[in-house]
C-alpha cells in the first residue's frame, strides 16, 4: 500500500527504462565514489592544504603558504638527494626490468616441451614481494658468506661489500628487485600471445630471418606491452620503500634514502605532516608529468594493430 | 591459392638435399634453448635454495666459508626456535584476518562496481571509468597521510580497521579486472534472464557470478598476495606488537635478531611459504589475472 501511494505522490518517479538504467549504474558503482571520495579524492586535497601548514600533530595545523615549498627547494639537501637516488633507482631498474623482462619473455615463447614448468619458475620470485623477499636477499648479498659473492669467488672475482657499501647499495637493491622480473615478462608473454602467426608466415616467405622478424614483426607488435610495462615500472619505482627501508634503512651514508623512505620518516618520525605532505605532493607531480609525458609521446613509437585496421 | 602453390612446388624439390643439415641445425637451437632456459631456472631458484639451506644450518655453520651447500648436519630445530622467537603465530592469524576482510570487501564491492561499469549504460559512465583507471596510477604516499589522519580521527590506529574497511568500497584494479572479464559473457544469458522478469541484482548474483567464478577466484588470491606482502600501510597504520602483520613482525625480528642468519632464513621461508602454495595452486589465475591487467580496455 505505501508503495502506490509512494507512486501516486511523487509522479517524478516515473522513471522510463533509460532512467532507470541509469540509476542501477549510479547504485552498482556507487561503493566505488563513496571510497574515491574517501580514500582518494579527499586526501589528496586535504594533503594540499596540509602542505601549505605547519603540524606536528599536537597543536593544531598554522597556515605558512608556500614556506615547506621554498624549504624544500632552497635549503633541503636531503631533498636533492633522495630525489637524485630515486631518479637514479628509476633509470636504472626500469631499462634494465624492460629489457631483461623481453628476453626471458622471447625464450619462454619458443615452443618446446617442457616450456610451461620453466614459465612458472621464472614467474615465482615475482610473487614473492615484501620483507621476507627483502630479508632473503640481504643474506644472499652477505659479503662473507652470501650466495651472490660465493659464486663470484668460484670464478675468482672477490665481490663488493654489497648493502654495507656506499658505492654498490643502490646497485645492490637494483639487483634484487630484478629477481621479480617475472612481472612485466609475463605480459610480455601475453603479448607475443596476440602477435598473429600468419605475419611470421608472410615474412618467411619474404626471405626474413629471426633478426629481421625481431625487429621488424616481435618488436612492433609488443609496443604496447612495453608501454604498460614503462608506466607500470616507473610508477612503482618512485614509490619503492620496503626494500630501502628494510635492507638499508636509507644507509650506508644515506645513499639509499628513497625519497618516499625520506617522506616517511618527515611525517611519522620528526612528525612534520605539512612539510612530508609538501614532499608527497611533489611526487605526486613528478610522477604525473612523467606519465603524461609519456603518453603523449606514445603515439610516436607505440604500434596499435587496432589503429591500422 | 593459386600464387602459393609454385612456392610450396619449390620447396618440396629443395627439401631433400637441405633435410640433414637443417635437423642437425633445428637440434643446435633446440639445445641451446634448453640450455638457457636451465640456466634462468638456476638464477630464479637458486636463491630459494640458499635459504632453505641456511635455514637449516646451525649458528656456527651458517658464515663458514667455502660454504656446505646441503647441511650438515641438519638443525630443524631453526624453525620452531625462530618461529616461538617473537610471535609469529599471532602475526599469521593477524595477517589472515586482515585478508580475509578485505578479500570479502573486495569482492562485494568490486564485482558490484564492475557489473555498472560493464552492462549498465549511463551519462558520464566513461569519464567515470577513465577517473577510476587513472586513480590505479596515484601514487600512494601522497595519500597515507590524509588517511592516516583520517583514521586517527576515527580511533582507528592500532587496529585493522584501516586495513579492511577500504576494501569495501572496491579497488580500483580489482574492478578492472572484473569489468574485464564481465565484458567478455554474451549479453544473451542476460536478456533471456530480463524476459523472465528477473531483477539485476538476480541477475548479477543468479547468472554472472557463477560464471565469473575464475575472475573472483583472480581477484582474491591477488588479495591476498597483496595483504601478505603488504608493508607501508600497516607500519604507519599499527602499533601495538600484538597487533603486526606477518610482514611487520618479520621487519621487527629482522631489526631485533640481525646476526642470525639461520632463524631470518627459517622465518622468512614461512613467511613465503603461503604466497608460494596459493601461487602453485592457482597459477593459471595468476598468470590469466596479471596478463589481462596488460590488455587495453
Amino acid at each position: 500500500m505505501s508503495l502506490h501511494n509512494l507512486r501516486l505522490a511523487l509522479p517524478s518517479f516515473h522513471w522510463n527504462l533509460r532512467q532507470r538504467e541509469e540509476a542501477a549504474f549510479y547504485l552498482c558503482i556507487s561503493p566505488w565514489i563513496v571510497g574515491f571520495i574517501l580514500f582518494y579524492l579527499g586526501p589528496i586535497v586535504a594533503s594540499f592544504y596540509f602542505s601549505l601548514t605547519r603540524w606536528d600533530l599536537l597543536t593544531p595545523p598554522e597556515f605558512i603558504g608556500i614556506d615547506n615549498y621554498v624549504r624544500i627547494f632552497t635549503r633541503d639537501p636531503l631533498f636533492w638527494k633522495s630525489l637524485k637516488i630515486t631518479v637514479l633507482f628509476t633509470f636504472s631498474y626500469v631499462p634494465l626490468d624492460l629489457a631483461i623482462g623481453l628476453l626471458v619473455a622471447l625464450l619462454l615463447n619458443q615452443k618446446v616441451r617442457g616450456v610451461g614448468i620453466f614459465r612458472t619458475v621464472y614467474y615465482l620470485p615475482s610473487v614473492l614481494s615484501g620483507v621476507a623477499y627483502v630479508v632473503m636477499w640481504m643474506w644472499l648479498l652477505n659479503p662473507q658468506a652470501g650466495l651472490v659473492n660465493t659464486l663470484l669467488s668460484y670464478v675468482g672475482i672477490q665481490g663488493p661489500r654489497w648493502l654495507q657499501s656506499p658505492d654498490w647499495a643502490l646497485p645492490s637493491l637494483v639487483l634484487m628487485s630484478l629477481w621479480g622480473v617475472g612481472r612485466s615478462m609475463v605480459i610480455y608473454l601475453a603479448g607475443l600471445q596476440d602477435v598473429p602467426s600468419e605475419m611470421y608466415e608472410a615474412a618467411r616467405i619474404d626471405g626474413a630471418n629471426s633478426w629481421n622478424e625481431f625487429w621488424k614483426i616481435t618488436l612492433p607488435m609488443l609496443t604496447p606491452s612495453i608501454l604498460f610495462n614503462l608506466i607500470f615500472g616507473i610508477i612503482m619505482t618512485f614509490q619503492s620503500f620496503t626494500t630501502a627501508f628494510v635492507a638499508t634503512n636509507g644507509g650506508p651514508l644515506n645513499s639509499t634514502l628513497f625519497y618516499v623512505l625520506y617522506l616517511y620518516r618527515k611525517a611519522f618520525e620528526h612528525l612534520s605532516m605539512g612539510y612530508a605532505s609538501a614532499l608527497a605532493w611533489i611526487l605526486f607531480i613528478i610522477v604525473l608529468v612523467c606519465t603524461l609525458i609519456i603518453f603523449r609521446t606514445s603515439g610516436r613509437w607505440v604500434f596499435y594493430r587496432g589503429a591500422e585496421e | 591459392m593459386a600464387t602459393l602453390l609454385p612456392i610450396r612446388a619449390a620447396r618440396t624439390r629443395t627439401a631433400p638435399t637441405t633435410r640433414t643439415p637443417l635437423r642437425g641445425r633445428r637440434f643446435a637451437r633446440r639445445l641451446i634453448i634448453y640450455l638457457l632456459l636451465v640456466l634462468g631456472s638456476a638464477v630464479f631458484l637458486l636463491p630459494l635454495f640458499w635459504a632453505l639451506s641456511s635455514s637449516l644450518k646451525p649458528d656456527y655453520q651458517v658464515l663458514d666459508f667455502p660454504p656446505r651447500w646441503i647441511p650438515d648436519p641438519i638443525r630443524w630445530q631453526n624453525y620452531p626456535e625462530a618461529l616461538t622467537y617473537v610471535p609469529f603465530g599471532r602475526y599469521a592469524l593477524n595477517t589472515l584476518t586482515i585478508a580475509a576482510g578485505a578479500i570479502f570487501g573486495n569482492l562485494l564491492s568490486c564485482t558490484l562496481v564492475a557489473y555498472g561499469f560493464a552492462r549498465l549504460r549511463a551519462r558520464g559512465k566513461n569519464v567515470l571509468f577513465i577517473i577510476m583507471l587513472s586513480t590505479m596510477m596515484l601514487v600512494d604516499p601522497v595519500r597515507i597521510i590524509p588517511m592516516y589522519l583520517e583514521f586517527n580521527a576515527l580511533g582507528w590506529i592500532d587496529s585493522f580497521l584501516p586495513l579492511i574497511v577500504p576494501a569495501f568500497f572496491g579497488s580500483p584494479f580489482y574492478i578492472f579486472l572484473l569489468r574485464q572479464f564481465f565484458l567478455n559473457i554474451p549479453r544473451e544469458l542476460e536478456d533471456a534472464a530480463r524476459i523472465d522478469g528477473a531483477s539485476r541484482l538476480q541477475i548479477l548474483w543468479q547468472i554472472i557470478l557463477p560464471i565469473s567464478r575464475p575472475a573472483l577466484a583472480a581477484v582474491a588470491i591477488f588479495n591476498f598476495q597483496g595483504v601478505w606482502n603488504d608493508f607501508l600501510p600497516p607500519l604507519v597504520f599499527l602499533q601495538t606488537q600484538t597487533n603486526y602483520t606477518i610482514a611487520l613482525g618479520l621487519q621487527f625480528f629482522r631489526a631485533t635478531y640481525s646476526i642470525h642468519w639461520g632463524y631470518l632464513m627459517a622465518a622468512s621461508i614461512v613467511a613465503m611459504l603461503p604466497v608460494i602454495i596459493v601461487f602453485f595452486f592457482a597459477q593459471k589465475q595468476f598468470i590469466e589475472g596479471i596478463s589481462l591487467s596488460g590488455i587495453k580496455g
